[in-house]
């Protein structure tokens, strides 16, 4: 059985600097994967690869068997058609750290764009999927409210219902509580805990080390572009084996 | 005011009022005109490629630099003589057309770079194409964003729009000098004059409040 999520050899540039340097990573339906490390390590740079958001320059991502964003024709690499990258990117949903909603459209109407939109679902089909996700994230009652109107931990739970309504295969979630008030930041963890329970594929970018701890089936340690250590949670956080884990851990705080 | 000027009034105005129509047909047209031309100005100027911007920047950056009285001028007699020759309607129009046309690229330009990177970031990640994301997200916000000052830029028109009075276009400005060469009374009509272009603003700037509310996103 083919997995979810196959990374190889993935690298990444900004002009002369490398972020990526040769990441490989696969990851099976259903795993709940948390990425952490410090900043510039390159674990945001790689979750925004798999959705082609940023462009890399080698290396592949599969979804389910399905090459993302480039294919190699006679030896050459080259970006695939844009219709075919945006219809890829729906293979996947993103929670972003600044929520990026719509602003002048309703919780609803935020679920239901890409509804009606990609999926070609009709306005009452894409409705009653909203209602029903909306409901997922406690929300049921902010349906028509606007982004204007709801606190950030609101907005961010109405963001993660934008993306999971699109039924994708695999979730990303780029530190999607680093934006909000402290108080506000229990309220999403427990509807990204919600979804694990469900089963749903997971990858997590996060600085909630607590959180990583008990929502992953694994974690990987981002380090300076590379992968410096994975493993389950247990190990990870309890003994770590690298020098650099140990370090980055005590100075991060486990709350 | 005495009855003379009344008088007056009622004899000038079929000239007048033709004066009236010919100067909200102007603006009308170059305004429409102008808009159409410079979204297309803004959106090349935020997403064409290099070379295309470099042009596009060329052309709003000379029209901007350039007096409107100048490129109505120039519209009227330079373009005749290489050939393409237009009645001073449509030069007139022309010109003002262009200058509006790369007024409202700005606008366009400015209320589109001002819209977060992570909107099309978001709907990228639902799986929008290009021209959706456009349709449904940055057109709809860069839209309220620009709305106020394409107000003003409409304003500016209907008064640069007495210019072609120069190339002698019966707009209301030079219908209102002859009736004043006729009559001596240029306090009263140049008031008259002045008093119906303000009515003519106020109400698109009346217009331009309303779609304002009722565009306006609560928050």
């Amino acid at each position: 059985m083919t997995n979810l999520l196959e990374i190889r050899d993935l690298h990444k540039r900004y002009g002369t600097v490398e972020v990526l340097k040769g990441v490989d990573c696969s990851m099976r339906q259903g795993e709940v994967i948390s990425i952490i490390g410090s900043s510039g390590s390159g674990k945001t740079t790689m979750l925004r690869c798999i959705n082609m958001l940023e462009e890399f320059q080698g290396g592949t991502i599969s979804i389910d068997g399905q090459e993302i964003g480039y294919e190699t024709a006679g030896g050459a690499r080259r970006r695939k058609p844009e219709r075919e990258i945006a219809r890829q990117r729906a293979l996947t949903g993103m929670a972003f750290q600044q929520f990026n909603l719509f602003p002048h459209m309703t919780a609803a109407g935020n679920v239901m764009l890409g509804l009606i939109k990609v999926k070609k679902m009709s306005r009452d089909q894409a409705r009653a999927l909203a209602e029903k996700w909306l409901d997922r994230v406690g929300l049921l009652s902010r349906i028509d409210h606007y982004p204007g109107q709801l606190s950030g931990g609101q907005q961010q739970r109405v963001a993660i219902a934008r993306a999971i309504a699109m039924n994708p295969k695999l979730m990303l979630f780029d530190e999607v509580t680093s934006a909000l008030d402290p108080e506000l930041v229990n309220e999403v963890l427990q509807v990204i805990k919600a979804l694990a329970e469900d089963g749903m594929s997971m990858l997590i970018v996060t600085h909630e080390m607590r959180f990583a701890y008990e929502v992953s089936s694994r974690v990987i340690f981002m380090n300076q572009g590379r992968i410096g250590e994975e493993g389950n949670p247990r190990e990870m956080f309890l003994k770590p084996k690298t020098e650099r884990l140990a370090e980055f851990l005590k100075t991060s705080t486990f709350n | 005011m005495d009855y003379a000027f009344i008088d007056q009034l009622w004899v000038a105005r079929i000239p007048l009022l033709k004066g009236l129509g010919v100067s909200i047909s102007i603006s009308l047209a170059s305004i429409v005109a102008g808009t159409v031309l410079g979204v297309f100005v803004g959106l090349a100027l935020v997403y064409a490629y290099r070379p295309v911007q470099w042009l596009v920047r060329g052309y709003t950056d000379f029209i901007r630099g350039t007096p409107v009285l100048v490129l109505v001028l120039a519209s009227y007699y330079v373009l005749s003589t290489v050939g393409i020759d237009l009645g001073p309607f449509q030069a007139g129009v022309l010109a003002l057309a262009v200058f509006c046309s790369s007024h409202v690229g700005e606008l366009v330009r400015g209320a589109l770079q001002s819209i977060p990177k992570g909107q099309t970031e978001a709907a990228k990640a639902i799986g929008l194409t290009f021209p959706q994301t456009f349709a449904y997200v940055l057109g709809p916000q860069a839209l309220r964003q620009a709305l106020p000052a394409w107000v003003n830029t409409a304003a500016e028109m209907v008064k640069a729009s007495t210019l072609l009075s120069i190339i002698g276009v019966g707009e209301l400005l030079l219908r209102t000098q002859e009736v004043i060469s006729r009559t001596f009374m240029s306090l009263e009509f140049y008031f008259f004059a002045g008093f119906l272009y303000f009515v003519i603003n106020y109400g698109i700037e009346r217009f331009g409040r309303y779609v304002e509310r009722k565009t306006a996103v609560p928050s």
